[in-house]
Protein backbone atom coordinates (compact mmCIF):
# COMPACT_ATOMS: atom_id res chain seq x y z
CA UNK A 1 0.00 0.00 0.00
CA UNK A 2 1.38 3.16 -0.69
CA UNK A 3 1.60 6.64 0.95
CA UNK A 4 -1.23 8.29 -0.30
CA UNK A 5 -3.68 5.25 0.48
CA UNK A 6 -2.31 5.33 3.87
CA UNK A 7 -2.76 9.19 4.60
CA UNK A 8 -6.38 8.93 3.20
CA UNK A 9 -7.20 6.12 5.04
CA UNK A 10 -6.06 8.05 8.36
CA UNK A 11 -8.25 11.34 6.95
CA UNK A 12 -11.25 9.09 7.07
CA UNK A 13 -10.47 7.65 10.62
CA UNK A 14 -10.17 11.01 11.29
CA UNK A 15 -13.57 12.18 10.13
CA UNK A 16 -15.11 9.03 11.74
CA UNK A 17 -13.21 9.79 15.72
CA UNK A 18 -14.06 13.24 15.36
CA UNK A 19 -17.59 11.92 16.65
CA UNK A 20 -15.98 10.20 19.54
CA UNK A 21 -14.48 13.56 20.09
CA UNK A 22 -17.93 14.88 20.33
CA UNK A 23 -19.29 12.93 22.50
CA UNK A 24 -16.50 13.38 25.01
CA UNK A 25 -16.31 17.33 24.38
CA UNK A 26 -20.47 17.11 25.25
CA UNK A 27 -19.63 14.90 28.11
CA UNK A 28 -16.48 17.19 29.58
CA UNK A 29 -18.07 20.68 29.24
CA UNK A 30 -21.06 19.58 31.14
CA UNK A 31 -19.07 17.95 33.37
CA UNK A 32 -16.30 20.68 34.14
CA UNK A 33 -19.14 23.22 34.47
CA UNK A 34 -21.08 21.04 36.72
CA UNK A 35 -18.63 20.47 39.14
CA UNK A 36 -17.76 24.38 39.49
CA UNK A 37 -22.09 24.24 39.84
CA UNK A 38 -21.83 21.64 42.92
CA UNK A 39 -18.88 23.12 44.59
CA UNK A 40 -21.29 26.40 45.24
CA UNK A 41 -24.77 24.53 45.66
CA UNK A 42 -25.18 21.10 47.32
CA UNK A 43 -26.30 17.78 45.20
CA UNK A 44 -28.83 17.63 47.87
CA UNK A 45 -30.29 20.79 47.78
CA UNK A 46 -30.40 20.70 43.37
CA UNK A 47 -32.47 17.01 43.71
CA UNK A 48 -34.79 17.84 46.47
CA UNK A 49 -35.50 21.59 46.42
CA UNK A 50 -39.13 22.45 45.14
CA UNK A 51 -38.11 25.91 43.70
CA UNK A 52 -35.85 27.09 41.01
CA UNK A 53 -35.32 30.66 41.32
CA UNK A 54 -31.62 31.06 39.77
CA UNK A 55 -31.82 34.51 38.30
CA UNK A 56 -34.21 36.12 41.52
CA UNK A 57 -32.93 37.97 44.57
CA UNK A 58 -33.76 35.05 46.61
CA UNK A 59 -31.86 32.07 45.15
CA UNK A 60 -33.19 28.40 44.79
CA UNK A 61 -31.53 25.51 42.94
CA UNK A 62 -33.86 22.45 42.78
CA UNK A 63 -34.02 20.88 39.35
CA UNK A 64 -37.45 19.52 40.28
CA UNK A 65 -39.48 22.10 38.89
CA UNK A 66 -37.31 22.19 35.55
CA UNK A 67 -37.79 18.26 35.40
CA UNK A 68 -41.77 18.29 36.08
CA UNK A 69 -42.59 20.54 33.26
CA UNK A 70 -40.32 18.67 31.20
CA UNK A 71 -41.94 15.27 32.19
CA UNK A 72 -45.51 16.82 32.00
CA UNK A 73 -45.05 18.02 28.57
CA UNK A 74 -43.35 14.80 27.43
CA UNK A 75 -46.33 12.65 29.11
CA UNK A 76 -48.74 14.94 27.07
CA UNK A 77 -47.12 14.38 23.72
CA UNK A 78 -46.76 11.24 23.88
CA UNK A 79 -50.33 10.34 25.20
CA UNK A 80 -51.05 11.68 21.94
CA UNK A 81 -48.26 10.15 20.05
CA UNK A 82 -48.32 6.43 20.97
CA UNK A 83 -52.26 5.50 19.43
CA UNK A 84 -51.81 7.75 16.53
CA UNK A 85 -49.03 6.69 15.76
CA UNK A 86 -48.86 2.75 16.28
CA UNK A 87 -53.02 3.24 14.44
CA UNK A 88 -51.20 4.52 11.46
CA UNK A 89 -48.55 2.59 11.32
CA UNK A 90 -51.19 -0.58 11.53
CA UNK A 91 -53.30 1.39 8.66
CA UNK A 92 -50.31 1.80 6.24
CA UNK A 93 -48.93 -1.31 6.46
CA UNK A 94 -52.01 -3.83 6.95
CA UNK A 95 -54.50 -2.13 5.52
CA UNK A 96 -53.73 0.76 3.00
CA UNK A 97 -53.23 0.24 -0.85
CA UNK A 98 -49.89 0.84 -1.86
CA UNK A 99 -50.66 3.98 -3.57
CA UNK A 100 -51.98 5.46 -0.95
CA UNK A 101 -49.05 4.28 2.11
CA UNK A 102 -46.47 5.77 -0.58
CA UNK A 103 -47.97 8.95 -0.48
CA UNK A 104 -48.97 9.40 2.55
CA UNK A 105 -46.16 8.72 3.87
CA UNK A 106 -43.46 11.27 3.26
CA UNK A 107 -46.53 14.01 4.42
CA UNK A 108 -46.18 12.31 7.05
CA UNK A 109 -42.55 12.92 7.38
CA UNK A 110 -42.93 16.75 6.22
CA UNK A 111 -44.92 17.30 9.86
CA UNK A 112 -41.02 15.87 11.47
CA UNK A 113 -39.97 18.54 9.23
CA UNK A 114 -41.39 21.91 9.70
CA UNK A 115 -39.18 23.89 11.97
CA UNK A 116 -40.15 23.79 15.65
CA UNK A 117 -40.50 27.54 16.08
CA UNK A 118 -43.25 26.98 13.75
CA UNK A 119 -45.16 24.65 15.34
CA UNK A 120 -44.55 26.71 18.34
CA UNK A 121 -46.58 29.55 17.28
CA UNK A 122 -48.57 27.20 16.37
CA UNK A 123 -49.57 26.47 19.48
CA UNK A 124 -49.56 29.69 21.02
CA UNK A 125 -52.23 31.15 18.27
CA UNK A 126 -54.01 28.52 17.09
CA UNK A 127 -54.12 25.61 19.73
CA UNK A 128 -54.50 27.42 22.93
CA UNK A 129 -57.20 29.84 22.11
CA UNK A 130 -58.88 26.97 20.50
CA UNK A 131 -58.71 25.42 23.75
CA UNK A 132 -59.74 27.89 26.33
CA UNK A 133 -63.38 27.54 24.39
CA UNK A 134 -63.51 24.72 25.94
CA UNK A 135 -61.82 25.04 29.15
CA UNK A 136 -62.55 29.01 29.84
CA UNK A 137 -59.74 28.86 32.80
CA UNK A 138 -56.87 27.91 30.69
CA UNK A 139 -53.69 30.28 30.83
CA UNK A 140 -52.25 31.91 27.68
CA UNK A 141 -49.39 30.10 28.50
CA UNK A 142 -49.74 26.08 29.36
CA UNK A 143 -48.18 22.93 28.92
CA UNK A 144 -51.11 21.18 27.49
CA UNK A 145 -51.22 23.15 24.38
CA UNK A 146 -47.41 22.79 23.54
CA UNK A 147 -47.90 18.82 24.78
CA UNK A 148 -50.32 18.71 21.91
CA UNK A 149 -48.63 19.94 19.43
CA UNK A 150 -45.32 18.01 20.31
CA UNK A 151 -47.39 14.84 20.19
CA UNK A 152 -48.76 15.55 16.65
CA UNK A 153 -44.78 16.53 15.52
CA UNK A 154 -43.54 13.29 16.62
CA UNK A 155 -46.48 10.91 15.35
CA UNK A 156 -44.49 10.53 12.14
CA UNK A 157 -41.42 8.97 14.35
CA UNK A 158 -43.28 6.54 16.01
CA UNK A 159 -45.76 5.50 12.48
CA UNK A 160 -42.50 4.90 10.50
CA UNK A 161 -40.38 2.98 12.34
CA UNK A 162 -42.99 1.21 13.55
CA UNK A 163 -44.77 0.71 10.03
CA UNK A 164 -41.49 -0.89 9.31
CA UNK A 165 -41.23 -3.22 11.78
CA UNK A 166 -44.51 -4.17 10.89
CA UNK A 167 -44.00 -4.48 7.39
CA UNK A 168 -41.07 -6.46 8.38
CA UNK A 169 -42.96 -9.36 9.53
CA UNK A 170 -42.84 -12.54 7.50
CA UNK A 171 -46.04 -13.07 5.55
CA UNK A 172 -46.51 -16.71 6.92
CA UNK A 173 -47.38 -15.31 10.38
CA UNK A 174 -50.34 -13.56 8.60
CA UNK A 175 -51.39 -15.89 6.78
CA UNK A 176 -51.29 -18.24 9.92
CA UNK A 177 -53.39 -16.22 11.62
CA UNK A 178 -55.60 -15.41 8.97
CA UNK A 179 -56.09 -19.48 8.38
CA UNK A 180 -57.27 -19.92 12.04
CA UNK A 181 -59.73 -17.24 11.13
CA UNK A 182 -58.75 -14.16 13.09
CA UNK A 183 -59.79 -10.60 11.47
CA UNK A 184 -57.11 -8.23 10.31
CA UNK A 185 -57.63 -6.23 13.37
CA UNK A 186 -56.82 -9.55 15.62
CA UNK A 187 -54.08 -10.50 13.83
CA UNK A 188 -52.44 -7.08 13.76
CA UNK A 189 -52.99 -6.91 17.76
CA UNK A 190 -52.50 -10.55 18.71
CA UNK A 191 -50.01 -10.88 15.94
CA UNK A 192 -48.22 -8.61 14.31
CA UNK A 193 -47.92 -6.04 17.17
CA UNK A 194 -46.06 -8.61 19.32
CA UNK A 195 -43.90 -9.92 16.46
CA UNK A 196 -42.90 -6.13 15.97
CA UNK A 197 -42.36 -5.30 19.39
CA UNK A 198 -38.54 -4.59 19.73
CA UNK A 199 -38.93 -2.08 16.38
CA UNK A 200 -41.96 -0.17 17.99
CA UNK A 201 -40.36 0.26 21.20
CA UNK A 202 -36.98 1.48 19.73
CA UNK A 203 -39.82 4.16 18.10
CA UNK A 204 -41.17 4.56 21.01
CA UNK A 205 -38.04 5.46 23.19
CA UNK A 206 -37.14 7.46 20.08
CA UNK A 207 -40.34 9.77 20.25
CA UNK A 208 -39.69 10.00 23.98
CA UNK A 209 -36.23 11.46 23.75
CA UNK A 210 -36.67 13.74 20.94
CA UNK A 211 -39.89 15.13 23.04
CA UNK A 212 -37.76 15.71 26.54
CA UNK A 213 -35.05 17.68 24.25
CA UNK A 214 -37.49 19.89 22.50
CA UNK A 215 -36.89 23.33 23.03
CA UNK A 216 -38.81 26.09 20.72
CA UNK A 217 -42.76 24.73 21.19
CA UNK A 218 -42.26 25.00 24.82
CA UNK A 219 -40.38 28.20 24.78
CA UNK A 220 -42.95 29.95 22.83
CA UNK A 221 -46.25 28.10 24.15
CA UNK A 222 -45.65 27.27 27.89
CA UNK A 223 -44.60 30.37 29.69
CA UNK A 224 -41.17 30.33 31.49
CA UNK A 225 -41.93 30.12 34.65
CA UNK A 226 -40.59 27.11 36.85
CA UNK A 227 -43.26 25.34 38.67
CA UNK A 228 -43.72 21.75 40.38
CA UNK A 229 -47.01 20.89 39.45
CA UNK A 230 -48.56 18.45 37.37
CA UNK A 231 -51.13 20.55 36.23
CA UNK A 232 -51.60 21.13 32.39
CA UNK A 233 -53.72 24.17 32.77
CA UNK A 234 -50.70 26.76 33.74
CA UNK A 235 -47.91 27.95 32.54
CA UNK A 236 -44.41 25.76 33.65
CA UNK A 237 -40.79 26.16 32.16
CA UNK A 238 -38.78 23.12 30.58
CA UNK A 239 -35.34 22.25 30.78
CA UNK A 240 -34.26 23.70 27.23
CA UNK A 241 -36.41 26.36 27.95
CA UNK A 242 -34.91 27.31 30.92
CA UNK A 243 -31.29 27.06 29.09
CA UNK A 244 -32.43 29.01 26.28
CA UNK A 245 -33.65 32.28 28.44
CA UNK A 246 -30.62 32.42 30.25
CA UNK A 247 -28.65 32.02 27.16
CA UNK A 248 -31.02 34.26 25.07
CA UNK A 249 -30.36 37.42 27.99
CA UNK A 250 -26.97 38.45 29.31
CA UNK A 251 -25.78 36.36 32.43
CA UNK A 252 -21.88 37.00 32.55
CA UNK A 253 -19.55 34.26 31.79
CA UNK A 254 -18.34 32.24 34.74
CA UNK A 255 -21.19 33.07 36.82
CA UNK A 256 -23.48 30.57 39.11
CA UNK A 257 -26.21 31.41 36.70
CA UNK A 258 -24.03 30.52 34.13
CA UNK A 259 -23.26 27.48 35.86
CA UNK A 260 -26.85 26.47 36.22
CA UNK A 261 -27.51 26.07 32.39
CA UNK A 262 -24.93 23.19 32.49
CA UNK A 263 -25.74 21.59 35.31
CA UNK A 264 -29.45 21.60 34.06
CA UNK A 265 -28.05 20.35 30.42
CA UNK A 266 -26.44 17.24 32.35
CA UNK A 267 -29.60 16.59 33.64
CA UNK A 268 -31.14 16.57 30.34
CA UNK A 269 -27.94 14.67 28.75
CA UNK A 270 -27.87 12.06 31.47
CA UNK A 271 -31.78 11.11 30.85
CA UNK A 272 -31.31 10.74 26.87
CA UNK A 273 -28.26 9.21 27.11
CA UNK A 274 -30.08 6.67 29.61
CA UNK A 275 -33.25 6.08 26.68
CA UNK A 276 -31.05 6.08 24.00
CA UNK A 277 -28.99 3.32 25.13
CA UNK A 278 -31.94 1.13 26.07
CA UNK A 279 -32.77 1.50 23.17
CA UNK A 280 -29.53 0.26 21.08
CA UNK A 281 -29.35 -2.38 23.43
CA UNK A 282 -33.26 -3.35 22.89
CA UNK A 283 -32.54 -3.22 18.98
CA UNK A 284 -29.51 -5.33 18.90
CA UNK A 285 -30.76 -7.83 21.84
CA UNK A 286 -34.05 -8.05 20.47
CA UNK A 287 -33.94 -7.81 16.90
CA UNK A 288 -36.50 -10.73 15.78
CA UNK A 289 -35.07 -12.84 13.09
CA UNK A 290 -37.34 -15.10 10.83
CA UNK A 291 -36.10 -17.35 7.82
CA UNK B 1 -75.26 -10.67 16.93
CA UNK B 2 -73.02 -13.61 17.29
CA UNK B 3 -69.12 -13.46 17.11
CA UNK B 4 -68.70 -13.52 13.48
CA UNK B 5 -70.62 -10.10 13.65
CA UNK B 6 -68.96 -8.97 16.78
CA UNK B 7 -65.49 -9.18 14.93
CA UNK B 8 -66.26 -7.64 11.75
CA UNK B 9 -67.95 -4.78 14.12
CA UNK B 10 -64.66 -4.03 15.71
CA UNK B 11 -62.45 -4.76 12.68
CA UNK B 12 -64.54 -1.98 10.71
CA UNK B 13 -64.68 1.00 13.78
CA UNK B 14 -61.20 0.06 14.08
CA UNK B 15 -60.61 0.99 10.32
CA UNK B 16 -63.02 4.50 10.85
CA UNK B 17 -60.51 5.00 14.05
CA UNK B 18 -57.18 4.56 11.76
CA UNK B 19 -58.88 6.86 8.95
CA UNK B 20 -59.01 9.73 11.79
CA UNK B 21 -55.47 8.53 13.23
CA UNK B 22 -53.90 8.66 10.05
CA UNK B 23 -55.40 11.98 8.66
CA UNK B 24 -54.96 13.80 12.10
CA UNK B 25 -51.11 14.71 11.69
CA UNK B 26 -52.47 16.12 7.83
CA UNK B 27 -55.49 18.30 8.84
CA UNK B 28 -53.44 19.53 11.65
CA UNK B 29 -50.59 20.34 8.69
CA UNK B 30 -54.11 21.68 6.75
CA UNK B 31 -54.57 24.15 9.20
CA UNK B 32 -51.13 25.18 9.88
CA UNK B 33 -50.68 26.10 6.49
CA UNK B 34 -54.00 28.06 6.21
CA UNK B 35 -53.24 30.11 9.54
CA UNK B 36 -49.92 31.06 8.89
CA UNK B 37 -51.45 31.95 5.13
CA UNK B 38 -53.73 33.76 6.41
CA UNK B 39 -51.65 35.66 8.98
CA UNK B 40 -49.10 36.54 7.09
CA UNK B 41 -49.55 35.91 3.47
CA UNK B 42 -50.30 39.92 3.01
CA UNK B 43 -46.70 40.90 4.33
CA UNK B 44 -44.68 39.33 1.88
CA UNK B 45 -43.29 41.54 -0.42
CA UNK B 46 -39.98 43.19 -1.83
CA UNK B 47 -39.51 45.26 1.27
CA UNK B 48 -40.36 42.62 3.93
CA UNK B 49 -37.31 40.23 1.92
CA UNK B 50 -35.38 43.89 1.88
CA UNK B 51 -35.72 45.70 5.41
CA UNK B 52 -33.71 45.70 8.33
CA UNK B 53 -34.86 44.63 11.69
CA UNK B 54 -37.18 47.59 13.51
CA UNK B 55 -38.92 48.57 16.39
CA UNK B 56 -41.94 49.24 14.56
CA UNK B 57 -43.51 46.58 13.19
CA UNK B 58 -44.55 47.31 9.52
CA UNK B 59 -41.10 48.32 9.03
CA UNK B 60 -39.42 45.39 9.72
CA UNK B 61 -37.98 43.31 7.41
CA UNK B 62 -35.62 39.77 7.18
CA UNK B 63 -33.34 40.83 5.05
CA UNK B 64 -29.94 40.36 8.18
CA UNK B 65 -32.13 37.06 8.75
CA UNK B 66 -32.36 35.48 5.80
CA UNK B 67 -28.63 36.50 4.94
CA UNK B 68 -27.72 35.44 8.07
CA UNK B 69 -29.19 31.42 7.18
CA UNK B 70 -27.66 31.58 3.76
CA UNK B 71 -24.14 32.30 5.52
CA UNK B 72 -24.88 29.86 8.16
CA UNK B 73 -26.05 26.76 6.00
CA UNK B 74 -23.48 27.59 3.23
CA UNK B 75 -20.85 27.11 6.40
CA UNK B 76 -22.44 24.10 7.87
CA UNK B 77 -22.50 22.28 4.64
CA UNK B 78 -18.51 22.86 3.70
CA UNK B 79 -17.55 21.26 7.07
CA UNK B 80 -20.44 18.57 7.65
CA UNK B 81 -20.43 17.31 3.83
CA UNK B 82 -16.75 16.17 2.98
CA UNK B 83 -16.62 14.80 7.15
CA UNK B 84 -19.82 12.94 7.18
CA UNK B 85 -19.08 11.58 3.81
CA UNK B 86 -15.60 10.70 5.40
CA UNK B 87 -16.51 9.37 7.99
CA UNK B 88 -19.75 6.87 6.42
CA UNK B 89 -16.78 5.70 4.13
CA UNK B 90 -14.45 4.70 6.93
CA UNK B 91 -17.06 3.18 8.85
CA UNK B 92 -18.33 1.01 5.65
CA UNK B 93 -15.37 0.25 3.50
CA UNK B 94 -12.42 0.45 5.67
CA UNK B 95 -12.87 -0.28 9.65
CA UNK B 96 -12.52 -3.62 10.45
CA UNK B 97 -15.64 -5.52 12.28
CA UNK B 98 -14.56 -4.89 16.19
CA UNK B 99 -15.03 -3.23 19.64
CA UNK B 100 -13.58 -0.21 17.83
CA UNK B 101 -16.41 -0.16 15.26
CA UNK B 102 -19.19 -1.18 17.18
CA UNK B 103 -18.41 1.71 19.52
CA UNK B 104 -18.05 4.00 16.87
CA UNK B 105 -21.72 3.17 16.00
CA UNK B 106 -22.63 3.14 19.08
CA UNK B 107 -21.61 6.39 20.03
CA UNK B 108 -22.92 7.97 16.59
CA UNK B 109 -26.58 6.63 17.68
CA UNK B 110 -26.21 8.32 20.82
CA UNK B 111 -25.02 11.50 19.38
CA UNK B 112 -28.26 11.35 16.71
CA UNK B 113 -30.35 11.11 20.17
CA UNK B 114 -28.31 14.06 21.79
CA UNK B 115 -31.09 16.68 22.09
CA UNK B 116 -30.18 20.31 19.90
CA UNK B 117 -29.72 22.59 23.11
CA UNK B 118 -27.31 20.40 24.21
CA UNK B 119 -24.89 20.79 20.83
CA UNK B 120 -24.97 24.81 22.09
CA UNK B 121 -23.89 23.99 25.37
CA UNK B 122 -21.04 22.54 23.51
CA UNK B 123 -20.55 25.23 20.79
CA UNK B 124 -21.28 27.92 23.31
CA UNK B 125 -17.71 26.67 25.28
CA UNK B 126 -15.70 24.82 22.96
CA UNK B 127 -15.79 27.19 19.64
CA UNK B 128 -17.43 30.47 21.35
CA UNK B 129 -15.13 29.83 24.09
CA UNK B 130 -12.24 27.63 24.57
CA UNK B 131 -11.28 28.06 19.98
CA UNK B 132 -11.98 31.96 20.54
CA UNK B 133 -14.20 32.05 17.59
CA UNK B 134 -16.84 34.05 19.43
CA UNK B 135 -20.13 34.66 19.28
CA UNK B 136 -19.76 34.63 14.92
CA UNK B 137 -21.17 32.06 12.01
CA UNK B 138 -17.94 30.03 12.34
CA UNK B 139 -19.13 28.78 15.90
CA UNK B 140 -22.64 28.88 14.81
CA UNK B 141 -21.87 26.57 11.85
CA UNK B 142 -19.34 23.90 13.71
CA UNK B 143 -22.21 23.55 16.52
CA UNK B 144 -24.88 23.02 13.61
CA UNK B 145 -22.64 21.03 11.70
CA UNK B 146 -21.68 18.48 14.91
CA UNK B 147 -25.60 18.26 15.34
CA UNK B 148 -26.33 16.78 11.60
CA UNK B 149 -23.15 14.86 11.10
CA UNK B 150 -25.08 11.61 12.36
CA UNK B 151 -27.73 12.07 9.69
CA UNK B 152 -24.94 12.30 6.95
CA UNK B 153 -22.80 9.88 8.14
CA UNK B 154 -26.04 7.31 8.42
CA UNK B 155 -27.67 7.95 4.87
CA UNK B 156 -23.70 7.41 3.33
CA UNK B 157 -23.21 4.14 5.00
CA UNK B 158 -26.79 3.27 4.04
CA UNK B 159 -26.16 4.24 0.55
CA UNK B 160 -22.60 2.78 0.30
CA UNK B 161 -24.16 -0.70 1.78
CA UNK B 162 -26.70 -0.92 -0.91
CA UNK B 163 -23.56 -0.83 -3.79
CA UNK B 164 -23.20 -4.29 -4.60
CA UNK B 165 -19.82 -6.34 -4.33
CA UNK B 166 -19.56 -7.36 -7.86
CA UNK B 167 -18.66 -3.12 -8.34
CA UNK B 168 -16.23 -3.43 -6.12
CA UNK B 169 -14.36 -6.51 -7.50
CA UNK B 170 -14.69 -5.28 -11.11
CA UNK B 171 -12.63 -2.21 -9.90
CA UNK B 172 -9.93 -4.33 -8.15
CA UNK B 173 -9.52 -6.75 -10.86
CA UNK B 174 -8.33 -3.93 -13.13
CA UNK B 175 -5.81 -2.95 -10.94
CA UNK B 176 -7.75 -0.15 -9.43
CA UNK B 177 -6.27 0.52 -5.23
CA UNK B 178 -8.76 0.77 -2.54
CA UNK B 179 -9.64 4.53 -2.59
CA UNK B 180 -9.43 4.49 -6.77
CA UNK B 181 -12.70 1.67 -6.04
CA UNK B 182 -14.16 3.76 -3.32
CA UNK B 183 -13.89 7.05 -4.73
CA UNK B 184 -14.54 6.60 -8.44
CA UNK B 185 -16.76 3.55 -8.41
CA UNK B 186 -18.83 3.17 -5.23
CA UNK B 187 -19.45 6.88 -4.11
CA UNK B 188 -20.75 7.73 -7.94
CA UNK B 189 -22.95 4.83 -7.28
CA UNK B 190 -24.07 5.93 -3.95
CA UNK B 191 -24.51 9.88 -4.70
CA UNK B 192 -28.31 9.76 -5.20
CA UNK B 193 -28.02 8.27 -1.46
CA UNK B 194 -25.67 10.73 -0.44
CA UNK B 195 -27.00 13.67 -1.43
CA UNK B 196 -30.86 13.01 -0.21
CA UNK B 197 -29.25 12.26 3.45
CA UNK B 198 -27.50 15.78 2.86
CA UNK B 199 -30.41 17.66 1.38
CA UNK B 200 -32.38 16.38 4.81
CA UNK B 201 -29.49 17.10 7.06
CA UNK B 202 -29.08 21.00 5.85
CA UNK B 203 -33.49 20.70 6.01
CA UNK B 204 -33.25 20.24 10.01
CA UNK B 205 -30.31 22.40 10.25
CA UNK B 206 -32.24 25.05 8.92
CA UNK B 207 -34.87 24.79 11.26
CA UNK B 208 -32.45 24.90 14.40
CA UNK B 209 -33.18 27.75 17.12
CA UNK B 210 -32.05 26.41 20.14
CA UNK B 211 -28.64 25.82 19.72
CA UNK B 212 -28.05 28.50 17.93
CA UNK B 213 -29.23 31.12 20.82
CA UNK B 214 -27.16 29.05 22.88
CA UNK B 215 -23.88 29.56 21.21
CA UNK B 216 -25.23 33.57 20.99
CA UNK B 217 -26.80 34.45 17.67
CA UNK B 218 -28.44 37.64 18.20
CA UNK B 219 -32.05 38.59 17.90
CA UNK B 220 -31.34 42.12 16.88
CA UNK B 221 -28.79 42.63 14.19
CA UNK B 222 -29.03 45.63 12.31
CA UNK B 223 -26.00 44.62 9.33
CA UNK B 224 -25.52 41.32 6.99
CA UNK B 225 -22.20 39.79 7.76
CA UNK B 226 -19.09 40.47 5.92
CA UNK B 227 -17.16 37.32 6.36
CA UNK B 228 -17.40 34.18 8.89
CA UNK B 229 -16.09 36.06 11.84
CA UNK B 230 -19.15 38.43 12.25
CA UNK B 231 -21.98 38.32 14.84
CA UNK B 232 -25.32 36.91 13.01
CA UNK B 233 -29.21 36.11 13.23
CA UNK B 234 -31.22 33.49 11.42
CA UNK B 235 -34.29 33.06 10.10
CA UNK B 236 -35.91 30.83 12.87
CA UNK B 237 -34.17 33.26 15.62
CA UNK B 238 -36.34 36.27 13.80
CA UNK B 239 -39.35 34.52 14.35
CA UNK B 240 -38.47 33.47 17.96
CA UNK B 241 -37.76 36.99 18.41
CA UNK B 242 -41.13 38.34 17.11
CA UNK B 243 -43.27 35.41 18.93
CA UNK B 244 -42.09 36.52 22.32
CA UNK B 245 -43.04 40.36 21.55
CA UNK B 246 -46.41 41.18 23.09
CA UNK B 247 -47.81 43.01 20.46
CA UNK B 248 -49.86 41.20 17.24
CA UNK B 249 -48.51 43.28 14.76
CA UNK B 250 -45.18 41.19 15.51
CA UNK B 251 -47.27 38.10 15.30
CA UNK B 252 -47.86 39.14 11.68
CA UNK B 253 -44.20 39.41 10.78
CA UNK B 254 -43.73 36.29 12.54
CA UNK B 255 -46.06 34.41 10.35
CA UNK B 256 -44.78 36.06 7.28
CA UNK B 257 -41.20 34.91 8.09
CA UNK B 258 -42.42 31.56 9.00
CA UNK B 259 -44.48 31.33 5.47
CA UNK B 260 -40.64 31.97 4.34
CA UNK B 261 -39.20 29.40 6.88
CA UNK B 262 -41.90 26.31 5.54
CA UNK B 263 -41.45 26.51 2.22
CA UNK B 264 -37.73 26.62 1.96
CA UNK B 265 -38.54 23.44 4.24
CA UNK B 266 -41.04 21.58 2.14
CA UNK B 267 -39.02 22.38 -1.35
CA UNK B 268 -35.74 20.76 0.66
CA UNK B 269 -37.75 17.78 1.84
CA UNK B 270 -40.04 17.40 -1.41
CA UNK B 271 -36.87 17.28 -3.52
CA UNK B 272 -35.14 14.87 -1.41
CA UNK B 273 -38.06 12.62 -1.65
CA UNK B 274 -38.04 12.92 -5.37
CA UNK B 275 -34.87 12.86 -5.80
CA UNK B 276 -35.07 9.67 -3.30
CA UNK B 277 -37.47 7.82 -5.67
CA UNK B 278 -36.03 8.85 -9.04
CA UNK B 279 -33.03 7.11 -7.77
CA UNK B 280 -34.10 4.24 -6.31
CA UNK B 281 -36.17 3.02 -9.60
CA UNK B 282 -33.19 4.43 -11.62
CA UNK B 283 -30.61 1.91 -10.26
CA UNK B 284 -31.35 -2.07 -10.24
CA UNK B 285 -28.51 -3.87 -9.51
Amino acid sequence: MNTKEKIIEWLLFACAALCVLTTLGIIAVLAIQSVQFFSEVPLKDFLTDTQWTPLFADKHFGILPLLSGTFLTTIIAITIALPIGLTTAIYLSEYASKTFRSTVKPVLEILAAIPTVVYGYFALTVVTPFLQIFFPSLSGFNAISPGIVMGLMIVPLISSLSEDALYAVPKSLREGAYALGSSKLQTAFRVLIPAASSGIIVSIILAVSRALGETMIVAIAAGQQPRLTLDPRVPIETVTTYIVQVSGGDVPHGSLEYKTIFSAGLSLFVITLILNNISFFVKKKYREQYE
Amino acid sequence: MNNEDIKTLKNNSFKVWAVFATSIGLVMLGILLVKIGMDGMHRISMQFFTSLPSRRAEEAGIFTAWVGTLWIMGTTALIAIPVGIGAGIYLEEYSKKGWWSSFLEINISNLAGVPSIIYGLLGLEVFVRLLHMGESILAGSFTLALLILPIVIVSTRESIKAVPKTLREASYALGASKWQTVWMQVLPAAAGGVMTGIILALSRAIGETAPLIVVGALTYVPFTPKSVFDSFTVLPIQIFNWVSRPQAEFLVNAAAGIIVLVAITIVMNGSAVLLRNRWQKNVKW
